[in-house]
C-alpha cells in the first residue's frame, strides 16, 4: 500500500499518558473502503490507537503524542487542523450504547443540527438514510417520535451507529461496539459494517478475536502498546508470522 | 476452555501416534506372513484393522466437534485439519498392509518362490517412514518431515529392483507367473505405504510452516 492509496498514514506514534509510554512508535497505513481490525489482550493500547486518530486522548490531562498521523495527507495534529472537525470526520462509536434521552429521530439529527442543518426535509432523509445504513429503519420507522432509551441494547447500539452515519463521516471508529449484546444483535452491527465499508474506512477494536476474523479485511495485532503484526485477516488467522500473533489467536494467553 | 481445548489437542495428537503404531505393527505382521511364511499374525491383522477403522471415525469425529466448539485459529487450526488428513492416510497405509497380508496368505498354499531379501529391506524403509512422519507431525519437526519425502524415492527404486527380477523369472519360467505377480504387488502396496507416509510428512510442514509444499517438487 503506497501513501497515495492510504486514507489514513500512522507513523511512529507514540501517545504519552504522563511520563507513561502507552503506545510505542505504531506505523502503518490504512487502505479506505476497509474494516481494519484491531485485536490484543487488555493493556495493549488498542483503544489508545483509536482515540489517537481523531484525538480524543487528549480530553485525558497530561497526554503527549509524538509522531505522524495523515488523514489523506492531511496532519491531524497540525495546530491548525481543528479537532471538532476532525472528529465529525472521524465518528466513533463506544462499548456501551449513549442514546441521548430525548426520541430516535432527535438523536439522529442532534449533531446535525449542531453543525447547522435546519430544513425539515433534508433532516427527515438523514434520518431515513442513516437508519437503514444502520439496519435499524425497518423496526423503528413506526416510532420515530419516541424516546430512544424504549430502544434494546443492541438496537440502541444501531442507533449510535446511524447518528454517526447521519454525520457524514470518513472513518467510523469503533471501541468494541458489540462487547454488551446478545449474538443476534452482534450480526446486525458486523452484517451493517461489512455493508458500510463501501462508503467509510472502518476501524474496529474488539476483544472478540473471532468478531475480527469474521468482519476485518485486515487485522491488526498489539500487545503491550506495540503493534506486533499487521496483515490481511486470513493470513492473521491461519498462518501469523508472529508467535506471538499465534499465541493470541489461539488463545495461548490473552 | 483453553487448558480444556489444549488438552484435547494433546489427546488427539495422542490417538495418532496409537493409530500408527497400530498401523507399523500390521506390516511387520503382514511381512512376517509373507517371509517366513508363517500365518499365524493373519488374525491379530484383521482385529488390527477393525481397529484402526474405527480410530479413524472416532478421530474425524473429534476434530469435527473441536472445530464447532471452538472456532480454532492459525496453528492450532492447521493441526486439526492435519490431524483429519493425517488420520485418512493412516487408514488407507494399513489397508495396504491387509492387501499385503491377502497375498501372503495367497502364497502360502504355494511352494516358496524365491528368499526375500529386498521386501523386508522395503517395508522396513516403509515402517520407519510412517513412525517418522508421525513425529515429524506431532513436534512439528520439519527437518525429519523432509527426510522422509526424501526416502520415498529408495522405495520406488528397490520395487523397480524386485519388478525387474520377477518380469526376469517370470519370462524364464511361466509357472512362476501368478507367484511373481503377487509378489510384485506387494512391492506396489509397499511403496503406496511409503508414498501415504511422505503425504503425512508434506503435512507435517504445513501444520509447522503453514506452506502447502504439495506437487511443488520444493522441500
Amino acid at each position: 500500500m503506497n501513501d497515495a492509496q492510504a486514507k489514513l498514514t500512522v507513523r511512529g506514534l507514540k501517545v504519552f499518558f504522563g511520563q507513561f509510554l502507552a503506545l510505542r512508535g505504531v506505523t502503518m497505513d490504512i487502505a479506505a473502503n476497509e474494516v481494519l481490525g484491531i485485536i490484543g489482550p487488555a493493556g495493549s493500547s488498542k483503544t489508545t490507537f483509536l482515540r489517537a486518530l481523531n484525538r480524543l486522548n487528549e480530553l485525558t490531562p497530561g497526554t503527549r503524542v509524538e509522531g505522524t498521523v495523515l488523514l489523506d495527507g492531511e496532519d491531524i495534529y497540525h495546530p491548525a487542523c481543528d479537532p471538532v472537525m476532525l472528529r465529525k470526520r472521524a465518528g466513533m462509536l463506544f462499548a456501551l450504547p449513549v442514546p441521548l434521552p430525548m426520541s430516535i429521530y432527535d438523536n439522529i439529527v442532534y449533531g446535525v443540527r449542531l453543525c447547522g442543518v435546519r430544513t425539515r426535509a433534508r433532516l427527515d432523509e438523514l434520518v431515513e438514510q442513516s437508519l437503514k445504513a444502520a439496519f435499524l429503519w425497518d423496526e423503528v420507522k413506526d416510532r420515530l417520535r419516541t424516546s430512544a432509551l424504549r430502544l434494546s441494547g443492541g438496537q440502541q447500539q444501531r442507533l449510535c451507529l446511524a447518528r454517526v452515519l447521519a454525520m457524514e463521516p470518513e472513518l467510523i471508529l469503533l471501541d468494541e461496539p458489540c462487547s454488551g449484546l446478545d449474538p443476534i444483535s452482534t450480526a446486525r452491527i458486523e452484517e451493517a459494517l461489512t455493508a458500510l465499508k463501501a462508503r467509510y474506512t472502518i476501524i474496529l477494536v474488539t476483544n472478540n478475536t473471532k468478531q475480527a476474523a469474521r468482519v476485518a479485511d485486515r487485522t491488526a495485532f498489539f500487545l503491550m502498546g506495540e503493534l506486533i503484526e499487521y496483515g490481511p485477516t486470513n493470513q492473521l488467522f491461519t498462518t501469523p508470522h508472529d508467535s506471538r500473533t499465534d499465541d493470541y489467536v489461539t488463545g495461548r494467553f490473552g | 476452555m483453553q487448558r480444556h481445548f489444549h488438552e484435547e489437542l494433546a489427546a488427539l495428537k495422542h490417538e495418532l501416534v496409537r493409530m500408527a503404531a497400530l498401523a507399523e505393527t500390521m506390516i511387520g505382521d503382514a511381512i512376517t506372513v509373507l517371509v517366513r511364511r508363517d500365518a499365524a499374525p493373519l488374525t491379530a491383522i484383521a482385529g488390527m484393522e477393525e481397529q484402526v477403522n474405527a480410530m479413524q471415525r472416532e478421530i474425524d469425529e473429534t476434530c469435527l466437534r473441536l472445530i464447532a466448539l471452538h472456532q480454532p485459529t492459525a496453528s492450532d487450526l492447521r493441526f486439526i485439519i492435519g490431524a483429519i488428513k493425517t488420520n485418512g492416510e493412516l487408514e488407507r497405509l494399513a489397508d495396504q498392509a491387509v492387501n499385503i497380508s491377502h497375498k501372503a496368505e495367497r502364497l502360502l498354499e504355494e511352494l516358496p518362490l524365491t528368499t526375500f531379501v529386498l521386501i523386508p529391506r522395503m517395508s522396513s524403509i516403509a515402517s520407519s517412514m510412517v513412525k517418522d512422519a508421525l513425529h515429524a507431525y506431532v513436534n512439528l519437526d520439519t527437518a525429519q518431515a523432509r527426510r522422509v519425502i526424501l526416502s520415498d524415492e529408495q522405495l520406488n527404486e528397490l520395487k523397480a529392483t524386485v519388478t525387474n527380477e520377477m518380469t526376469a523369472l517370470m519370462r524364464k519360467e511361466p509357472a512362476t507367473i501368478t507367484r511373481a505377480l503377487d509378489i510384485i504387488l506387494v512391492t506396489r502396496n509397499i511403496e503406496r505405504i511409503g508414498d501415504h507416509a511422505k503425504n503425512i510428512a508434506e503435512n507435517a510442514v504445513f501444520v509447522a510452516e503453514g506452506r502447502d509444499i504439495r506437487h511443488t517438487h520444493e522441500l
